[in-house]
């Protein structure tokens, strides 16, 4: 069965089928952290270096990850609709910027309050913690550049521009700052696990990030709807919309 | 084409030196705002001095950016060398060199006098003048990508400041770990290198990516 990819690309196919994915995401995404944060607190045990604590690691890990991998996703999109002049794929690309910079923050957040009774100290300049609050700079530079144009194309083509740029830099920057680390001294602290985690904490880890996962996906849904009301609130389909609404 | 970009950049330049004098002024301030700030320590001082150089030297590139492209584009000069038949890449190229010419160069040549300020060793020095001479084209080459995508907005300067930074920070990282490595007895050529390495990608694809900026901040 061949799907007409196409289709999907117009607003108002994408709006309407939007629309109908937005409740499965939610509820997959609730129903999944439900699962994840009962694993989490009551099935996996407790470890025995880092006592209860540790915990924090079923929302710092699968935040720092979808952090990373949001970014990727947003420039891809972007270079979608930079390529081929797609209007929906750049919309994309700026509905997800905010959940990635939510990721980003938020990975930072619980970092920092695990490093409190690990490490004694908030913050470290550890070569992975900066690197996260480079991506975070780098999210915020997207979407402020993009608030400051008030064409939505023009804003669309340069956000995708800075987002490429970011892109090859990630590499870049991920080394230099490692080696930054490495080259002055050894890391006081370290940022890796015992050796071997416990099954069930690895299976609550997973599922959480699936949550996160359905999460973003129905954020940037809601998002990109929202996004195309405003942009196309000239255009006959949606003044349909709206009477069909407003009957 | 290049050549005659550079020249002209370089001519308007001249014919507004205080522009010129702004930055360099900037740098020198900025520079000797941090004994004032954090002690007259000499000891603490020496080691923060090749970080406090390079940040100064960061920000006083990439406040001058805004002119890199700004009065072109006002008086319409910009949109007639997109029209222009030749390529966008080597004019865009040549006028980032010039922003290098204009702001870099006085940098890296005023900075082993603030070196000394700071009791540097000699061979400190030279490693300083060094990585700044290597580093700062990367500086002009990739804030010409955030001037571009910037131009005509408003609060362009603060903006060009989120986008631009963030990518600045290996190039930092580098130019002042080349000294920091060179003071611990340990060899620099591996910051040199890297830092060659960055200006080659960016003499590569800073250009370019400008270029379509510009495009986009012109249609």
């Amino acid at each position: 069965m061949a799907i007409n990819w196409f289709k999907y690309s117009s607003p108002a196919t994408y709006y309407s089928l939007a629309g109908k994915l937005i409740p499965i995401f939610t509820v997959a995404a609730v129903l999944l952290a439900i699962a994840g944060l009962y694993i989490g607190f009551f099935v996996a045990p407790t470890d025995f270096q880092q006592g209860e604590a540790y915990r924090i690691i079923f929302i710092h890990v699968p935040a720092a990850w979808m952090s990373m991998f949001l970014y990727l996703v947003m420039a891809f999109w972007a270079a979608i609709g930079l390529a081929f002049n797609t209007r929906l794929s750049s919309m994309i690309a700026t509905a997800i910027a905010p959940t990635g910079a939510m990721f980003t923050f938020l990975a930072l957040w619980t970092g920092s309050l695990w490093g409190k009774p690990m490490w004694g100290t908030w913050w470290v300049w550890d070569a992975r913690l900066t690197s996260e609050l480079i991506l975070l700079f780098l999210y915020i530079g997207f979407m402020s550049l993009q608030a400051a144009i008030d064409d939505p194309r023009r804003a669309d083509k340069a956000g995708a521009v800075i987002a490429l740029v970011g892109v090859v830099n990630i590499p870049i920057i991920y080394f230099s700052v490692n080696w930054w680390n490495t080259l002055h001294q050894g890391a006081s602290v370290s940022l890796t696990q015992s050796p071997k985690m416990a099954s069930t904490m690895l299976l609550g880890m997973i599922i959480m990030s699936l949550a996160c996962w359905m999460y973003a996906i129905a954020m940037t849904l809601i998002r990109s709807r929202v996004i195309i009301l405003e942009r196309e609130r000239h255009t006959a389909w949606v003044a349909e919309l709206h009477e069909k609404e407003a009957a | 084409m290049l050549l005659w970009i550079i020249q002209r950049d370089l001519l308007l330049a001249m014919r507004r030196q205080s522009d010129v004098l702004t930055t360099l002024f900037f740098f020198i301030i900025v520079v000797s705002l941090f004994p004032l700030s954090v002690g007259p320590e000499m000891n603490m001082l020496r080691t923060m001095a090749p970080g406090i150089v390079w940040v100064a030297a960061l920000l006083a590139s990439m406040l001058s950016l805004g002119r890199m492209f700004s009065s072109d584009y006002l008086d319409g000069t910009l949109e007639q060398m997109l029209l222009s038949p030749h390529s966008l890449f080597l004019l865009v190229l040549g006028k980032a060199l010039a922003h290098w010419l204009v702001t870099g160069v006085p940098l890296v040549l005023m900075a082993p006098i603030l070196g000394i300020q700071y009791d540097l060793p000699a061979d400190a020095l030279f490693v300083l003048t060094a990585s700044l001479l290597l580093g700062t084209p990367i500086l002009s080459l990739i804030g010409a990508i955030g001037a571009a995508l910037t131009l005509g907005l408003r609060g362009g300067g603060v903006l060009v400041s989120l986008l631009v930074l963030p990518l600045y920070i290996p190039v930092l990282i580098f130019g002042s770990g080349a000294v920091e490595a060179s003071s611990a007895g340990l060899g620099y050529g591996a910051h040199f290198s890297l830092l060659g390495a960055f200006l080659l990608v960016a003499v590569a694809f800073s250009p370019w990516a400008t270029a379509s900026s510009l495009r986009i901040s012109m249609e």
